[in-house]
């Protein structure tokens, strides 16, 4: 899954265009958003996800099927959805927002935000600490941990996200740059991944593969080969694991660079690379650990090594790395707009020390199906707020809505809106077990019909120059 | 010496693509695999941020 992006980090980096819409003069061209997308969608999750399908027990007919429909309309969200609407307004998410609900639910945004970016953070540095540990034959934790399993493991932990911390409190620009010469290599070392460990598997046909994948199930689910995500699961999993970037209106921010909207089919290159050949070549790489090892814990360092050796553990060291750093300096911005006058350097330190600290708890690694989708059910309906304002408020006129102030700063209908869906999706959730990935859909169309309902009284569209 | 880096970055992505397919079609064993992708990720990660820096400069001027 992809955490940030190069195009977002550039402009908050150098400070520029946040508060006015970029020019024509500093439109991008294409390529620059197919490199993008293929990198950021490689990052060192998708060496977790995987892997979790099979000890799901899905079958590999839905994953291939349910995966190339889910990021189909994955990449039509990115497309119809949210491109059209960057490439009008050109505006960031968090200031296109602002003109909506105000600048203080923005902050109510920022901390939402900041707090799921930071355990999103933490999961990739346990992926990253499994890969560092390997050297110096650490005990890894099992998918039964909760808590961290050794006083070593949470010494790696701390020492990785310390080092992540400090590069992202610094400033990331260099990392942001690495990562990109990073990505293509990354990418063939994934594919390498998937090839060696299907050869590994031995099998000559699609009916062996398939029995060999039952085998598997049935031996990570200790005897029981019960499947908890059928076809549309993953279906719902792949459209929606990136619901906050798409639907949610997140990747605002990056097309608002791009000279077109058809340059959202540029999505495709992460979605297909990143959350289809990835995701299926980690989940061959578990498939052929339980044939060689008889052993299912999903730990990426480990596996990856087995099938690439020390170049394997390199790629989920740089995956895990260059994901999690602007994770955390994002996140960080996120929390210095609460407040402004604390150091940057400061609150993204203290970021990287909260995400450090829930990297020692590998739960969150391995419930990240559960921690995606329920990342996209809280920030995706946000993105509700801006379609419905954008087509049925604005009439899509990009003028009307740089001219406009909100109404207050703080937006009840918007607020109401957006808690009533999402209170209603976590009880489901959390309360009565249903699966999270189910959820971004309804409470998006959710948040943005009582957003109609509510805001009709309410006028946003002041012109700031009378 | 821009021609050079070219040179060494793509054979560095090969060296990290190929051991795979060969091994696929059985034709390299494993350890081989292992310390050729290794080799193949020395020289892309060596010589790829030179190559950057050096586009980057170019794009500049």
């Amino acid at each position: 899954m992809t955490e940030t992006n190069p195009a977002s980090q550039e402009a908050s980096s150098s400070s520029e265009f946040e508060r006015e819409p970029v020019p024509k003069s500093e439109l991008k061209g294409a390529n620059k958003f197919w490199g993008m997308y293929a990198g950021e969608h490689c990052a060192g999750t998708e060496f977790m996800i995987g892997p979790l399908f099979l000890l799901n027990g899905v079958s590999l007919q839905n994953i291939f099927l349910g995966l190339l429909l889910g990021n189909l309309l994955a990449v039509l969200s990115w497309r119809y959805l949210c491109a059209p609407i960057a490439t009008q307004a050109r505006l960031t998410l968090y200031y296109h927002l602002e003109k909506i609900a105000g600048k203080h639910l923005v902050i109510l945004y920022n901390l939402a935000n900041g707090i799921l970016f930071c355990f999103l953070a933490g999961a990739m540095i346990t992926v990253s600490a499994t890969a560092v540990g390997i050297p110096f034959n650490i005990p890894m934790p099992t998918i039964d941990s909760i808590y961290p399993n050794s006083i070593a493991f949470v010494v790696i932990v701390l020492a990785v996200g310390s080092v992540i911390a400090v590069v992202a409190a610094r400033g990331y620009d260099t990392v942001a740059k690495f990562a990109n010469v990073a990505a293509p290599w990354m990418i063939l070392v994934f594919a390498a991944c998937g090839i060696v460990a299907f050869n590994q598997l031995e099998v000559s046909d699609w009916a062996a593969l398939k029995s060999l994948w039952s085998e598997s199930i049935v031996f990570a689910q200790a005897g029981q080969g019960d499947s908890t995500m059928g076809f549309w699961s993953v279906v719902f999993f792949g459209w929606f694991c990136n619901a906050a970037m798409h639907v949610g209106m997140s990747d605002l921010s990056v097309f608002r660079f791009a000279k077109k909207p058809s340059y959202g089919w540029a999505s495709a290159a992460g979605m297909y690379v990143g959350h289809y050949m990835a995701w299926i070549a980690a989940a061959f790489m578990l498939a052929a650990q339980i044939k060689l090892l008889k052993d299912a814990n999903p730990v990426p360092g480990p596996m990856a090594y087995s099938v690439t050796g020390i170049a394997g553990i390199i790629c989920v060291i740089v995956a895990g790395w260059t994901t999690a750093n602007p994770t955390i300096y994002r996140a960080g911005l996120a929390f210095q707009a609460i407040v402004p006058k604390a150091s940057r350097f400061k609150v993204t330190l203290f970021t990287g020390l909260v995400a450090t600290i829930a990297g020692t708890f590998p739960a969150f690694a391995w419930k990240l199906l559960t921690f995606v989708g329920t990342y996209g059910t809280i920030l995706a309906p946000i993105g509700a707020i801006i379609f419905f304002d954008w087509h049925y408020r604005r009439n899509g006129d990009p003028e009307q809505l740089r001219n406009a102030q909100p109404a207050s700063s703080f937006s009840i209908p918007v607020l109401v809106s957006w808690v009533i869906p999402v209170g209603i999706a976590l009880y489901l959730i959390y309360g009565k077990g249903i699966a999270a990935h189910f959820f971004p859909l309804p409470c998006w169309l959710g948040c943005g019909l009582l957003y109609l309902i509510l805001s009709k009284k309410e006028t946003t569209v002041a012109p700031q120059n009378t | 010496m821009t021609l050079v880096l070219t040179i060494v970055a793509r054979l560095g992505l090969a060296l990290t693509i190929l051991p795979p397919i060969l091994f696929l079609f059985d034709t390299l064993p494993l350890d081989s695999v292992k310390w050729v992708m290794l080799l193949g990720t020395l020289l892309w990660l060596g010589a790829s941020p030179f190559l950057q820096k050096k586009h980057e400069a170019s794009a500049a001027e």
